[in-house]
């Protein structure tokens, strides 16, 4: 059976265990129908003309695990902030792991989603927020919302500073041969607080894993979210993250997204500027080799006037790898004063290595300034050469020219134990130990 | 210590070098001087190891090795060092963490362990008031946003720190002020011994007022074509060239 018609068939037994009376009833719903209409993308849609799903969608998936998995935490050790402590929702095949999570309700809610579609104490949240920023035409977001049972829950109060960072890490055990799982996220970001997020997704063998993920945020005036989703999976997991950000005025969200690993992964990241003066800032590095395939396909919807957005992707492909870059920037009629700004810088290492860029700007204001800058090439030759006449070998000087290529959004990188981790992936990813932290 | 025998280089099937000799002993400094486009950078590059040149004759002997098939990283292990007239910017890499590394792979290459970090801070400080060096601009990006003279300044440190056997100044002068200029010639002349050599590459004679070479050779065409005392200098600068090519013909 083909992977559409076993969800279809899949949602049947999963009305069976949900409240039908409920609104969300009617909402599943609706997603369902949307999904079977539109079934899953393919390159014939201009939004996937470089992404094909179709190798991906082969596997047989299971849809609902038939066992429940447990890890032990020295096996999983290494994919969490060891230097500093920090709130976890940790899932295992799509399952809370209460085990590996430190979740919290001091001060500011760190749950999970199946508490808060279930629990009435989260109703008037859920009937706020839930699904209401994610696109309700896009066919794989309604997929995960007819699905949507488990994830993370945040809701950071007003005026809140988060006092440490949240870990999100979903694992995969490869229990069953292939696995497809859906989380939802909601991230509740109340007046003048702040908070920082770090989201990963995590195989822990080669069975195959196929994640269509759906996050929702929602920052609230002069909120800031420092927002990280590391993407360093094995070579069989395949992502399609699905994020929706809604900024009320005067507030700050970054989201940075570091691609090194997976087979297939594919970033919808959205913005939308409901009040005026938000920054919104979208930054990511991919460093892929292989047959990998990474696709940022970003969207920025400057609806209001004086609000800023940088984006700034840096990719680096080598054998035959294909990036993608595909940045939307809509500036309403409305939105005066806009600042966008947009630069993607690419490197080719290889001579079947690909990039696809494609920067779409669609503006309606007429005072506005919207910038973008796209770059292809290769290594820098006279840099190579000036740093072997120091003395320093080819792989290495190879790894600092990409480690300075990528630098910029490096520096932006707001934990510092994060971005020693991410310069040490870096390293590892590029085969070289230079003796001093990148 | 360094001899180039009948060289003959490229690039892009064009003829640049056609038929260098020069010898260079421990102690000596030699400036070669010459019009622009004569290939001048183009031979220093090629005793540094630039691929993008290729060497269709010739040979080029340092310490009685033939080095003309060596990487860059492998001459620059040996002692070869290459001030570059266009230093890269490289963001995100400290000026300390650059020399650092350059340091340790000479080393690892010649068998030695890594320089200890106390000694290896010493000398830093040590090289960097030589060259009256701001210790801020040590933990800057190498070169970023550094004006022309400070890129200049920071090639000559790290030749003070990696200590080679064979320096190559390429234009070191150009975009020194005349303070800068000064303080760049006097790193040189402290760091110059009778075991090492310099070659001063350059367009114009001022610099040889600070750094007095042994011999002075005129590149043009792809070939020397006079060689002299210092004092060869001082004719070109108040001369120029077209006398020697009279002189040729």
């Amino acid at each position: 059976m083909e992977l559409k018609e076993k969800l279809i068939s899949s949602f049947m037994a999963f009305e069976g265990q949900i409240d039908v009376n409920s609104d969300l009833y009617d909402v599943r719903t609706s997603a369902i129908k949307n999904f079977e209409l539109k079934g899953f993308p393919s390159k014939k849609e201009e939004a996937w003309k470089y992404t094909s799903l179709n190798a991906v969608l082969k596997h047989d998936f299971t849809v609902f695990p038939k066992h429940d998995s447990a890890i032990e935490f020295k096996d999983v050790k290494k994919y969490f902030l060891h230097e500093i402590d920090t709130y976890k929702v940790i899932f295992i095949d799509g399952k809370y792991s209460s085990f590996l999570s430190q979740t919290t309700h001091e001060g500011l809610d760190v749950c999970l989603m199946s508490s808060a579609f279930t629990k009435p104490k989260y109703k008037m949240v859920m009937d706020t927020y839930f699904n209401q920023i994610a696109n309700k035409d896009e066919t794989l977001t309604s997929l995960n919302t007819a699905f949507a049972a488990e994830g993370a829950y945040i809701n950071v109060p007003k005026s809140k500073v988060v006092d440490k960072p949240i870990e999100i890490i979903y694992f995969s055990t490869g229990q069953e041969n292939a696995l497809m799982v859906q989380p939802r996220n909601l991230i509740v970001v109340g007046e003048n607080a702040h908070v920082q997020i770090i989201e990963r997704h995590q195989s822990l063998n080669e069975n195959p894993v196929l994640t269509n993920a759906v996050t929702e945020v929602f920052a609230q005036k002069r909120a800031i979210v420092d927002y990280y989703k590391i993407q360093n999976d094995l070579g069989s997991a395949n992502l399609i993250d699905n994020t929706y950000i809604a900024q009320k005025q005067e507030s700050h969200v970054s989201v940075h997204t570091f691609s090194f690993g997976g087979n297939v992964t594919r970033n919808n990241l959205n913005f939308y500027h409901q009040g005026e003066r938000i920054d919104s800032t979208l930054k990511g590095i991919t460093i892929i080799g292989g047959k990998q395939h990474v696709d940022h396909y970003t969207l920025v919807h400057h609806a209001q006037p004086n609000c800023e957005s940088h984006q700034n992707y840096k990719c680096i492909v080598n054998d035959s790898a294909t990036g993608v870059f595909n940045g939307k920037i809509f500036v309403e009629k409305e939105a005066q004063k806009t600042d966008a700004f947009q630069q993607n810088n690419n490197i080719l290492l290889s001579e079947k290595a690909v990039i696809n860029a494609k920067p779409q700007l669609e503006i309606f204001a007429d005072d506005v300034k919207c910038s973008h800058g796209c770059t292809i090439g290769q290594l820098d030759e006279s840099a190579m050469f000036y740093m072997q006449q120091r003395g320093i070998p080819k792989k290495e000087a190879k790894a600092l020219l990409m480690y300075a290529f990528s630098n910029e959004v490096i520096e932006s990188i707001k934990i510092p134990e994060l971005k020693q981790r991410i310069t040490q992936i870096i390293a590892n990813k590029l085969g070289v130990n230079l003796g001093f932290d990148l | 210590m360094l001899s180039i025998k009948n060289l003959h280089a490229s690039v892009e099937d064009k003829d640049i070098l056609k038929g260098i000799n020069l010898e260079i002993k421990a102690g000596e400094v030699h400036a070669i001087m010459g019009p622009n486009g004569a290939g001048k950078s183009t031979l220093s590059s090629i005793i540094a190891g630039n691929e993008n040149y290729e060497v269709s004759e010739g040979e080029i002997i340092l310490d009685g090795e033939d080095i003309s098939e060596l990487a860059p990283e492998e001459r620059a292990h040996k002692g070869v060092f290459l001030s570059f007239q266009y230093p890269v910017e490289i963001p995100g890499v400290s000026v300390t963490n650059f020399i650092k590394t350059a340091i340790n792979e000479k080393r690892k290459a010649n068998g030695e362990e890594e320089m200890p970090a106390n000694e290896m801070l010493k000398k830093i400080r040590e090289k960097s008031e030589l060259l009256e060096m701001d210790r801020k601009f040590l933990s800057r990006s190498l070169n970023e946003g550094f004006s022309g003279g400070e890129k200049k300044r920071n090639e000559i440190f790290q030749m003070a720190m990696l200590e080679p056997k064979l320096a190559i100044l390429d234009e070191t002068d150009s975009g020194l002020d005349i303070d800068a200029l000064r303080i760049v010639a006097n790193g040189v002349n402290k760091l110059k011994n009778e075991n090492n050599a310099v070659l001063v590459i350059t367009h114009y004679q001022r610099l040889l007022d600070y750094i007095i070479p042994d011999y002075v050779h005129v590149l043009m065409d792809g070939k020397i074509v006079k060689t002299g005392g210092a004092d060869l200098a001082l004719a070109l600068e108040e001369k120029g060239y077209d006398w020697i090519k009279s002189e040729l013909n």
